[in-house]
């Protein structure tokens, strides 16, 4: 089994967001950078499936030198070879052009299965995933619960709004992994050693033939929008706290 | 036949909520661009449910009948819209950001070589092109942005735009679409327990966190929303402590919900936390803890046990 697994490193999702002095992107001089949490379920899923069938895993990550650490992360991990797309203005790249672009370096490695996480904590576009297997022209399973991948075939759960579906397809297919997939492990030390020794490419969007084609256009970042300030409820007893509580989501806000 | 299109979203031959949200949302759209609304809408035999989306001022329905709409799946909807959309050209293709639209959105984009915004909190025209405005680092910042390619598509956030009834009957064509050949099949379709409401669709949300102790304790949480016909909702804490199925977190790494009434019980409301239920309509926020950073964001707070408070409310309401 071929598994290659695209990565994005994102702001962990702990960090305070301040937006930069030209108004459209973020300032990322205090932020610490992670894997994206859901690609460790992508990870995680692809080493198991190797682990009992056999096969390689390949990491791909697009974006500045720093991404590298994300790749190391995933090679320590246990995932075998990792290729890095490297270009410094790629962090916030329209989903659609970075699509392309890991289209054309995943193409040629002929994957069985190439996972995503569902989504990236960043930008919650969610969008590469189905924009690759459009170009590539592979079926999609996205936002995965549950796999099963036998005699060429996977077969995985998607759970939708009151429903869980259960998908099937020919591989290769691209699938999106959701929270719930597995426990990604963590890297152990001697996971992390090895990892300084394994392969890992760099690429240029040049070397890829890859155009940058951006169709989105960042007007602004805005700071969310203010909240009213908001009021403490009084009240003697547990009783009465909740009588008041109740009272003002009935009269006052009108939600209940 | 240029104009706003929307890709309506049903189940079981009926429409969800959402197409009317985007409908209502596309309407305002298509007057800011003096155009007007069609309506793709794919199933198998609602010929006869199509004219009512007029009432949420579509103007034209276009109808594709088949075995192969009837229920959703990625191919066949990216076959037909896609067809349909490069045969009539929209300068605006709208669609609501749920589970279908999210998978649909990107596909139908590298398909028709476009970009698109997903996840849209409001929509606006500037120069005659559409602005959408967008969450992103889950709600720690919003982006305005503008899409230079064609239809600008923008897939928009479930329960944020509201239903505007303006118009009477739409006008319905029926037309013919492939569903070409469906790669991914739907092979099982398992119905979600009953009576059970979906967080990204409940109008009501009660979420505990680590200061529930223990999972048996949701059930304080269970009988409150059973009341309120409310969807239990739980901090990463309490997910990660096993006490909540995963399906249930809410938040950055969860799902990024947007209820009319958010209950927080016993959450402190890390920032991972908040950026997931920031935009809901009102807060409520029930810790004993007066310096929780939850009762920052909270309309209402209440500083006391919510083991003593809930179920008093449980009885209130």
């Amino acid at each position: 089994m071929n598994i290659v697994v695209c990565i994005k490193q994102v702001p962990d999702t702990e960090a305070v967001i301040k937006i930069a002095g030209d108004g459209k992107s973020i300032d990322t001089g205090d932020i610490k950078w992670v894997m994206n949490p859901y690609d460790e379920f992508g990870v995680e899923e692809a080493l198991r499936i190797v682990k009992d069938q056999g096969g390689e895993v390949t990491v791909i990550g697009a974006g500045p030198a720093r991404v590298v650490e994300a790749l190391r992360t995933a090679l320590a991990m246990g995932a075998d070879k990792a290729i890095h797309i490297q270009d410094d203005d790629l962090y916030g790249a329209d989903p659609i052009a970075v699509a392309k672009m890991l289209a054309k370096a995943i193409e040629p490695l002929n994957p069985d299965i190439i996972f995503f996480g569902q989504r990236a904590v960043d930008d919650d576009s969610g969008v590469v995933s189905s924009a690759l297997a459009e170009l590539l022209g592979l079926p999609q399973l996205s936002v995965v619960t549950k796999l099963e991948v036998a005699d060429g075939k996977a077969k995985a759960v998607r759970p939708v709004e009151g429903q869980t579906l259960v998908l099937e397809a020919a591989l290769p297919a691209v699938i999106t992994a959701q929270k719930g997939l597995n426990e990604p492990r963590y890297a152990s030390l001697p996971g992390i050693m090895k990892a300084k020794k394994k392969p890992l490419e760099v690429k240029t969007p040049a070397d890829l033939g890859a155009e940058r084609s951006d169709f989105i256009e960042i007007a602004v970042l805005n700071p969310p929008p203010d909240r009213a300030p908001g009021k403490t409820v009084e009240g003697e007893s547990p009783a009465e706290l909740a009588a008041n509580l109740a009272k003002l989501l009935k009269e006052e806000a009108k939600v209940i | 036949m240029a104009g706003v299109w929307i890709i309506a979203e049903q189940r079981d031959g009926e429409f969800r909520k959402i197409t009317f949200e985007v409908a209502s949302a596309a309407k305002k759209v298509a007057d800011g661009l003096g155009t007007e609304v069609t309506a793709l809408v794919l199933g198998s035999g609602m010929e006869g449910a199509c004219a009512e989306l007029g009432k949420y001022g579509v103007a034209k329905v276009l109808y594709a009948d088949g075995d192969a709409f009837a229920a959703y799946t990625t191919d066949a909807y990216t076959n037909a819209c896609g067809a349909l959309i490069k045969d009539g050209g929209p300068d605006v293709l709208l669609m609501g950001a749920s589970m279908q639209g999210k998978d649909l959105g990107g596909r139908l984009a590298a398909r028709l070589d476009t970009g698109i915004a997903v996840d849209c909190t409001a929509l606006a025209v500037e120069d005659g092109k559409l602005k959408a405005t967008r969450p992103m680092y889950a709600g720690k910042v919003y982006a305005d942005i503008f899409i230079n390619g064609s239809p600008q598509i923008a897939s928009l956030r479930p329960n944020v735009f509201d239903i505007v009834e303006t118009g009477g009957e739409a006008a319905v064509e029926s037309v013919s679409a492939e569903a070409g050949e469906i790669k991914a099949v739907v092979a099982e379709v398992q119905a979600a327990e009953e009576g059970k409401v979906d967080l990204t669709e409940a109008t009501v949300i009660v979420s505990g966190g680590r200061g529930m102790k223990e999972a048996d304790n949701f059930k304080l949480l269970e009988e409150l929303a059973g009341k309120l016909n409310a969807a239990v909702g739980a901090s990463r804490s309490a997910v990660d402590a096993g006490w909540r199925s995963h399906t249930d977190q809410v938040g950055q790494t969860g799902k990024v919900v947007t209820p009319n009434l958010y209950i927080a019980c016993g959450i402190s409301g890390a920032i991972q936390h908040l950026a997931g239920m920031g935009s809901s309509k009102v807060i409520v926020a029930i810790n004993k803890d007066a310096d929780a950073p939850i009762h920052t964001k909270a309309d209402y707070c209440v500083v006391a046990d919510l083991f003593d408070v809930v179920p008093e409310l449980t009885k209130e309401v």
